[in-house]
């Protein structure tokens, strides 16, 4: 089975990550599936991170995360951030299916960040909801 | 799930080695990768016990080609063997499109080969996926072992539906590309036919 997202989804996709997240000034933005595959990659230009290697461990991750809370009877943690010295990743899912990663510097406030994630993510469900499956 | 970008025109396909632990997954994956690793940009990622046991997966991506204009990026992963690893093994197996179960010939391994291929067909059930309906390839490794069972053996046993099959030694590559060659067709032949 594969899904296939059209030239018009793409392009709104990178339109609303560009304007509503990139513009922020974070370094990098990657949309993938939770089978690691890269859907959108946005950078700022300074930065050449291996983002299929990034992509494989987000959603590895994730799934290892989301299957420590069903251990201790949590649905799903909420928040999953890593903070470095001086690079951060932030990861939202998005559906049950896709998952936001977000890298960005200590210039960016995380909570003005995961404010604009929240406004960028009803976007990307009315996009996303319009793929094809074959 | 395949995923077919329109845009880029990529199509992004999940490949998986699964099978017993110490059975050579991961040999499989490093063979290949010493092979390419000068036309790629990415480096092999491993997720290793100090042991030096796979304990999440092992991750390669790989370009293969074009197919009616479309670059054909394949991601290959491995899970761990070990049977107290299923949680990772589960979350590997998602998404997948294609699996190779590499089967250890040692005589010795032959019930580690078994529980191996319940436990695959029960964590794809999870995802409602059957492999009938998932390219899939049997590789018969450690052809070298002096207690190999014979390849006639190892198909009636191990294969009695037939998949396609290969015989390898992955540590000095024997096999190692005609297996992977083997699943690659079938995944893109799947996809073409969608």
């Amino acid at each position: 089975m594969s899904y296939i997202l059209d030239q018009e989804q793409l392009d709104g996709l990178e339109e609303a990550l560009t304007t509503d997240l990139m513009t922020l000034g974070i370094q990098s933005v990657i949309l993938i599936d939770m089978a690691g595959n890269v859907i959108v990659n946005l950078d700022d230009g300074k930065v050449r991170h291996d983002v299929y290697s990034l992509a494989a461990l987000a959603a590895g991750n994730f799934g290892a995360v989301s299957a420590m809370a069903s251990i201790i009877g949590e649905e799903e943690f909420s928040l999953l951030f890593h903070k470095g010295k001086s690079e951060n990743i932030n990861f939202t899912k998005i559906m049950d299916d896709f998952l936001l990663v977000s890298i960005f510097g200590n210039d960016v406030s995380l909570g003005y960040l995961r404010l604009k994630i929240d406004e960028v993510i009803k976007k990307i469900k009315v996009l996303i909801e319009q793929t094809r499956t074959t | 799930m395949a995923f077919i970008n329109t845009k880029t025109k990529e199509v992004q396909v999940k490949l998986v080695f699964v099978g017993p632990g110490r059975g050579g997954k991961t040999t499989n994956l490093e063979y290949i990768f010493s092979r390419i690793r000068h036309r790629i940009e990415s480096d092999m990622v491993s997720i290793k016990t100090q042991g030096d046991r796979t304990l999440f997966f092992d991750f390669l991506p790989l370009e293969l080609g074009e197919v009616k204009g479309f670059k054909t990026r394949f991601h290959l992963y491995t899970v761990p063997g070990q049977v107290y690893y299923n949680a990772s093994r589960k979350l590997i197996l998602r998404g997948v499109d294609g699996i190779v179960f590499v089967a250890d010939s040692s005589e010795a391994r032959f019930d580690a080969n078994i529980d191996a291929l319940y436990n695959l067909h029960d964590n794809l059930k999870e995802y409602d996926l059957n492999l009938e309906e998932i390219p899939f390839v049997m590789q018969w490794n450690k052809r070298d072992m002096p207690d190999a069972l014979s390849v006639e053996e190892l198909n009636k046993e191990l294969n009695p539906e037939g998949y396609e099959n290969f015989e390898a030694i992955a540590v000095k590559g024997d096999g190692v590309f005609d297996t992977l060659k083997c699943v690659a067709k079938q995944v893109l032949r799947q996809l073409q036919a969608t």
